[in-house]
């Protein structure tokens, strides 16, 4: 990665004793996607609040389009478009206004930003509720029109924190599908997200974070490759629990427990398949090894205190 | 703890103030909101002070009769009506700086969505400040076109009157954003208005001269910036010069700058992440 558009070396930031972000660094190439995935509490946002200057590492730097932060945070905001976690839009204005109002904050001039209102109501499939306030929007329209907000100036970098999260399968859909289309066009986007689909659909590389460190980083492929077994038995039902101290556990590579489901990774299922068919009470999912077995593997299946 | 001093990468909150031409927009916005609302929010804002004018002014002006102002006779309702829209133009802006922009920088978090925007924190305080002096200039001026009307006063000099009165929302905005800055909720505003902004009312020479109270007290009044504009409105209203005219003006003026100062540091702290 000779020429990345934004890059980001040795990040820390401490909240009184607490280290909520620590040694951070990571570049972004042009059309990339990179996606940062960790639990609740890692540390994406504040991550993506100190790439935008909002809040003050304590160590480290930030550097984006040949500028640096937080010196030139305003020319670098100015290529940047921006969907944060929580919805910003105006109550008070229409969706067109909404991005009309935007535009301005970039200086861009009334009638450029009225040029480019349409296609952008077009492209978050809002064109028929150009007059409608937020109120009235579903939760899916809201997170489109932030993200035709976020690209009013045509930025060349999308800053997406959690962009589907409380959004229906459908949204979701449409927000990825769209996501795609941006970056065709050679957009390139840092995106956090709790949705391993939504990681392994849209992201070329990825940031595993845990208690404000990245623990692994690659290619999605990759890193299943590298941390698992290809294959998964779920096994659960009356009995599952036994199976933990039974010989098969001698026919898997790791065993697992969650709950009452044990978890054999494996690089060959079918012997283990065969020794659970004399378990008719048993009930048995067996499929290839995924971007959420690579994520409780690296941080773990409990849940935490503050999620 | 870190302390924040130690940090290279995080300069004072006490810096000056980083201002550029995008507090302009910020300011657009929030006309283009009131725009829609405009009608409903003036009869708001003009109709509680202009009770009071009617009630307090013709019910005991008719007890009271003529107030003495620097050797001048003047109708009692003149008195109170010269001091009142000063008050106005108080309340109007403490309004707008206070649960407004409390409403727009904590609950609807449209300070967040603008900065993620190339527009800095300064501006953005820049612009709510000139915002609600605005506002407050426009009840002020909703109410002495009433008072026109009602005859009240015909001065020529209410002209100058005018560009004072926006003086004093300035002066206002800027020492209601530092509580803005302090606000953990809407309640905080209560102690604002009850603690300082009504104390100040009866002690700035409103609804009655100065020369009522105990030296001590007017001692302190002469300090109050609501004591400042009045000295300067009321004589205009009476088609005279002020008879001092330097020191309410920098009174106010200090109030103004040492409240941006103070707003803008502590705002500058509250977003601090």
């Amino acid at each position: 990665m000779s020429e990345s558009i934004f890059s980001v070396q040795g990040l820390v930031k401490r909240y009184g004793e607490a280290t909520v972000v620590s040694d951070m660094s990571f570049e972004i190439a042009p059309g990339e996607c990179l996606g940062v995935i960790g639990p609740n509490g890692a540390g994406k946002t504040t991550t993506i609040r100190m790439c935008l200057g909002l809040a003050v590492p304590d160590a480290g730097s930030v550097t984006a389009f040949g500028l640096s932060m937080p010196k030139d945070s305003l020319a670098i905001k100015a290529q940047l478009g921006v969907v944060s976690q929580m919805d910003t839009l105006d109550p008070d204005f229409s969706c067109a206004e909404n991005l009309l109002v935007y535009g301005r904050y970039f200086g861009m001039k009334k009638a450029l930003i009225k040029e480019r209102i349409p296609s952008l109501l077009e492209f978050a499939s809002l064109t028929s509720k150009a007059d409608a306030k937020p109120g009235e929007l579903s939760g899916g329209m809201k997170r489109r029109l932030s993200l035709a907000r976020a690209l009013v100036n045509n930025p060349r970098l999308l800053l997406l924190d959690e962009p589907t999260t409380g959004l229906d399968p459908q949204a979701r859909h449409l927000m990825w599908e769209r996501l795609q289309l941006l970056l065709q066009e050679g957009k390139s986007i840092l995106l956090t997200t709790h949705f391993m689909d939504e990681a392994e659909r849209l992201c070329h590389r990825l940031l595993v974070v845990d208690h404000g460190r990245k623990i692994a980083e690659g290619a999605p492929r990759d890193l299943i490759r590298q941390y698992l077994e290809p294959d998964v038995v779920e096994v659960f039902g009356s009995g599952a629990l036994a199976l933990i101290d039974s010989p098969l556990k001698t026919l898997a590579a790791r065993v697992e427990v969650s709950g009452e489901t044990v978890f054999f990774y494996t690089a060959d299922a079918k012997p283990l398949l065969a020794a659970l068919e004399s378990n008719p009470q048993l009930r048995t999912l067996h499929r290839p090894a995924n971007l959420e077995d690579l994520f409780l593997k690296l941080t773990g299946r409990q849940i935490r205190e503050d999620a | 703890m870190s302390s924040p001093d130690n940090n290279p990468l995080n300069p004072s909150i006490w810096r000056a103030p980083e201002i550029s031409g995008r507090w302009w927009p910020v300011f657009l916005r929030n006309l283009l909101v009131w725009r829609k609302l405009a009608i409903p929010s003036l009869v708001g804002n003009i109709a509680e002070p202009l009770m009071w004018l009617v009630a307090f002014g013709y019910g005991m002006g008719a007890l009271v009769g003529q107030v003495t102002v620097n050797g001048t006779q003047v109708p009692y309702i003149l008195f109170l009506a010269s001091g009142s829209i000063c008050m106005s133009a108080m309340n109007a802006a403490s309004f707008e700086a206070l649960y407004s922009a409390f409403s727009r920088m904590h609950v609807q978090k449209t300070w967040d969505g603008i900065m993620n925007a190339p527009v800095n924190l300064d501006n953005i305080v820049l612009a709510e400040m000139l915002w609600a002096a605005f506002k407050s200039l426009f009840t002020v001026t909703a109410i002495l076109g009433v008072m026109l009307a009602l005859g009240i006063s015909y001065s020529p000099k209410l002209l100058i009157a005018w560009p004072v009165l926006l003086g004093v929302g300035i002066t206002f905005s800027c020492v209601a954003l530092i509580f803005n800055a302090l606000a953990k909720g809407y309640d905080f505003f209560t102690y604002y208005f009850t603690l300082f902004l009504t104390p100040m009312m009866f002690l700035s020479g409103i609804f009655f001269p100065l020369e009522q109270l105990p030296p001590v007290v007017r001692a302190i009044s002469q300090w109050l910036p609501l004591t400042n504009a009045v000295d300067l409105v009321r004589p205009l209203f009476m088609d005279q010069w002020p008879t001092q005219w330097l020191r309410p003006v920098l009174v106010l003026a200090s109030f103004a700058v040492a409240g941006f100062w103070i707003a803008l540091a502590l705002t500058r702290k509250r977003f601090r992440g």
